[in-house]
């Protein structure tokens, strides 16, 4: 084999899985992950554990699976990570551990990511525990949300001999794993299910349906329901809109309802009742990882999509391999355009999005070349659908009802280096803390915090809690 | 899961249930609602929170059978249970966070429509509570639609029912009422709290504006998760974009874009159509019981 290239992994037909939701990524067999894994130089100074947000020693896992040891590499795995098979398929590996592979100088990059997708859906069709837990503090945590960064923090402290309760707002646990990506990228029933089966395995317990600052509020968990901590990983769930004008018409979505019809909803099945409405021809505003998704489930749902961009492909800051599949399954790009106007029919419908043409001009406080308008360059696009991807921010409503916690500008919560907010005993992390970003920094933040919450509940209580 | 522990009919398709949930009953305040979803394959509906008892633990709602969810709703009997039942949504009403003093010196109307009665009895609840007499108008087509009659009469100042069809009570709409009572009868009122079906709490705010009576009414456009988080809900008040769920419900009714909120309201009209004929339980969050 050639040691600089990849081992190839199989994918599902694009023509075919553009009519469908499985799981577009099939994954490695056993024999291909092992061909993989040898690529592993296994260098001493390991530059891609540095890059990953939670430090998982990428080589030591990778090397069990070079042997074949697969359980042993998933019990790698799972001193580091309580979601392999999630961040396996949605993490950005290519700006994080693989970007700093050193086979990746002079060929490709170790498949880190793909390989680790292998070793934890390998322990679970294998039925292979991981967890272990230390006996029972005592010392109760409750954790808002169940999201990345919240299953992170909850299994962490489990695994710490603390009794933690998940407040989970929706009536699913999993957060974006479970309303925002879709099935086809990661399988709900396959993948999310397990792992939120293993953190009740590790005895968290999850309450769904409960609206913390509407059903309860932080200071009655503390107060009246004798929590010691409490981590908020509420995420940051508002979707942005434009400001334009006609964005209130029929057909104007944001990627949030779209996805969360879709996914939590499962609109795309008939026998489950929410409705889902796509249209025929589809415009998708954004450029990220939710616009892709939003963009390819339009897709699969049978629409005509085109992605609407105001920079150029170079900058969008969606996936490499998401743009990849988009292209591949029929998705259309129009960059360097930015939608100025939704123009509705008669009876309040979206028939078209008025856009200008860009150009990049000098790069802004991001680093990136800010768009100019091009004079003149206004044209109407038909279109029935558009879904507005551009990002969220954090809900106001946990600041708002809990004493002492201070937000930034932004409506983010504000932390130390422990990840404990204004307020004491109180931790946060996630998108609730950084506004939007990916999966695996939530759940880098989730860890943080639960080691904030294990050092203060130690240090101010002891121990063990008294009887 | 969620019991429901006491279930009647207070009109041949409008059902009333006590549904257990605790933490819902103790944090429930005038102005919120409810998310219920029925079962598995159940979509996640707005209801009206009726009334709440925090002793018992329950929570009050009152169910219009109107599209395939909410029927599939009432069909649940006593002793079954809802698969979710989330809340309370939305913020309180105003008058619950200010200066009781300055409440006590307003006169209040309510003009409740149809099932939208259901909302408004909590409101008036908490002013008898608080002893403050509120006048209150129900409205509905016709007089077997008229429901809580007694129960709102127990809380409330002066109860005037009218029916569009003149079987019971004053014979008109809730606008006609207000007319007879502000034009002719020359009551004073400083504020309008008007609940029910989106069409009439137009047409009463364009009547009170006329009049220079300040309204609030309770929205309920279609909804998904209820927390903020889809934005379905959004509606344009005074030029601004506010999202129903968590900026409302409740908004100053002379400042909402009404028509832009009714073509809101039917834009899954055809899926429900469609699904409906497929004989499947499918409908909208937009029926009338909406997040009022």
């Amino acid at each position: 084999m050639d040691m600089f290239k990849r081992v190839p992994i199989s994918e599902q037909d694009p023509k075919v899985r553009a009519t469908n939701f499985d799981e577009v990524c099939l994954g490695y067999t056993e024999e291909e992950a092992m061909a993989e894994a040898s690529r592993c130089l296994q260098c001493k100074h390991h530059p891609c554990v540095g890059n990953c947000p939670v430090g998982i020693d990428i080589p030591r896992f990778i090397k069990h699976i070079a042997e074949g040891n697969f359980a042993e590499a998933a019990h790698v795995l799972a001193e580091y990570t309580a979601l392999p098979a999630v961040c396996g398929r949605v993490c950005p590996q290519e700006t994080q551990c693989e970007q700093k592979c050193v086979r990746g100088i002079k060929g490709e990059a170790v498949s880190i990511g793909k390989l680790e997708r292998f070793a934890a859906d390998w322990a679970r069709e294998h039925n292979i525990e991981v967890g272990k837990t230390k006996g029972k503090n005592g010392f109760k945590v409750a954790v808002i949300g169940s999201g990345p960064a919240g299953i992170t923090c909850a299994g962490d402290l489990a695994k710490e001999g603390y009794e933690v309760t998940i407040f989970e707002a929706l009536h699913e646990p999993g957060g974006v794993l479970v309303y925002g990506i879709p099935e086809f990228r990661l399988p709900k029933d396959k993948v999310v299910k397990p792992e939120i089966e293993n953190l009740k395995k590790l005895g968290v317990k999850i309450e769904t349906d409960v609206i913390v600052g509407r059903t309860v509020t932080i200071d009655d968990l503390m107060e009246k329901e004798g929590y010691h901590a409490v981590f908020i990983g509420s995420g940051a769930g508002l979707p942005k809109f434009m400001g334009i004008p006609g964005e209130n018409l029929n057909g104007v979505f944001s990627a949030n309802e779209f996805l969360t019809r879709n996914n939590l909803m499962k609109a795309y099945r008939d026998d489950h009742d929410t409705p889902i409405k796509v249209g025929k021809k589809v415009a998708v505003v954004g450029g990220g990882n939710v616009a892709m998704d939003a963009a390819r489930t339009a897709l699969r749902l049978g629409a005509d999509v085109t992605i609407v961009y105001r920079r150029t492909e170079k900058e969008l800051p969606a996936r490499v391999e998401e743009v990849h599949h988009a292209k591949e399954e029929g998705v259309k790009f129009e960059m360097l355009t930015n939608p100025v106007e939704v123009i509705g029919d008669e009876n309040g419908w979206v028939k078209a999005i008025r856009c200008q043409r860009m150009e990049l001009g000098e790069p802004d406080e991001s680093g990136r070349r800010r768009p100019v308008p091009i004079k003149g360059s206004e044209f109407d696009m038909e279109v029935d659908t558009v879904i507005m991807a551009l990002g969220t921010s954090p809900n106001p409503l946990i600041a708002s009802t809990t004493r002492g916690l201070e937000v930034n500008k932004k409506g983010c919560l504000v932390v130390d280096e422990n990840g404990q907010t204004t307020r004491e005993g109180v931790f946060a992390g996630g998108d609730a803390v950084t506004g939007a970003a990916t999966v695996i920094l939530a759940m880098g933040a989730g860890k943080v915090a639960a080691r904030g919450i294990d050092k203060y509940i130690k240090e101010k209580y002891g121990e063990k809690a008294q009887a | 899961m969620f019991k429901i522990v006491e279930k009647r009919f207070l009109a041949p398709n409008i059902v009333s249930m006590d549904i257990l949930a605790p933490r819902v009953a103790n944090s429930a305040q005038p102005g919120q609602f409810v998310i219920v979803i029925a079962d598995e394959v159940g979509e996640r509906v707005p209801l009206t929170i009726c009334d709440y008892d925090k002793e018992k633990g329950t929570v009050n709602i009152v169910i219009q059978s109107i599209g395939a969810s909410t029927k599939k709703i009432a069909q649940f009997e006593e002793g079954d249970y809802l698969r979710d039942f989330v809340g309370p949504l939305g913020r309180p009403s105003d008058y619950v966070h200010e200066d009781l003093e300055e409440v006590k010196k307003r006169k209040y109307l309510f003009v409740a429509g149809g099932v939208g009665t259901a909302p408004v009895y909590p409101q008036v609840k908490w002013f008898k509570e608080h002893n403050i007499d509120v006048d209150v108008i129900i409205g509905a087509k016709t007089k077997e639609l008229v429901i809580l009659e007694d129960k709102m009469r127990e809380v409330a100042g002066n109860l005037y029912v009218c029916t569009d069809d003149g079987s019971y009570g004053f014979s008109g709409m809730v606008t006609a009422m207000i007319e007879e009572l502000v034009v002719n009868q020359g009551k004073h009122y400083d504020v309008v709290i008007a609940i029910g079906p989106m069409i009439m709490m137009k047409f009463v705010c364009l009547l009170t504006k006329k009049l220079g009576l300040k309204t609030i009414v309770s929205l309920n456009p279609i909804m998904v998760d209820g927390t903020g988080m889809c934005g379905a809900c959004r509606v344009n008040v005074g030029g601004e974009t506010k999202f129903a769920c968590v900026d409302g419900p409740e908004f100053d009714g002379h400042l909402v874009d009404w028509d832009l909120a009714l073509k809101r309201l039917a834009q899954y009209k055809k899926e429900e159509e469609e699904l409906a004929k497929r004989g499947e339980t499918k409908v909208c969050t937009c029926h009338q019981g909406g997040a009022n």
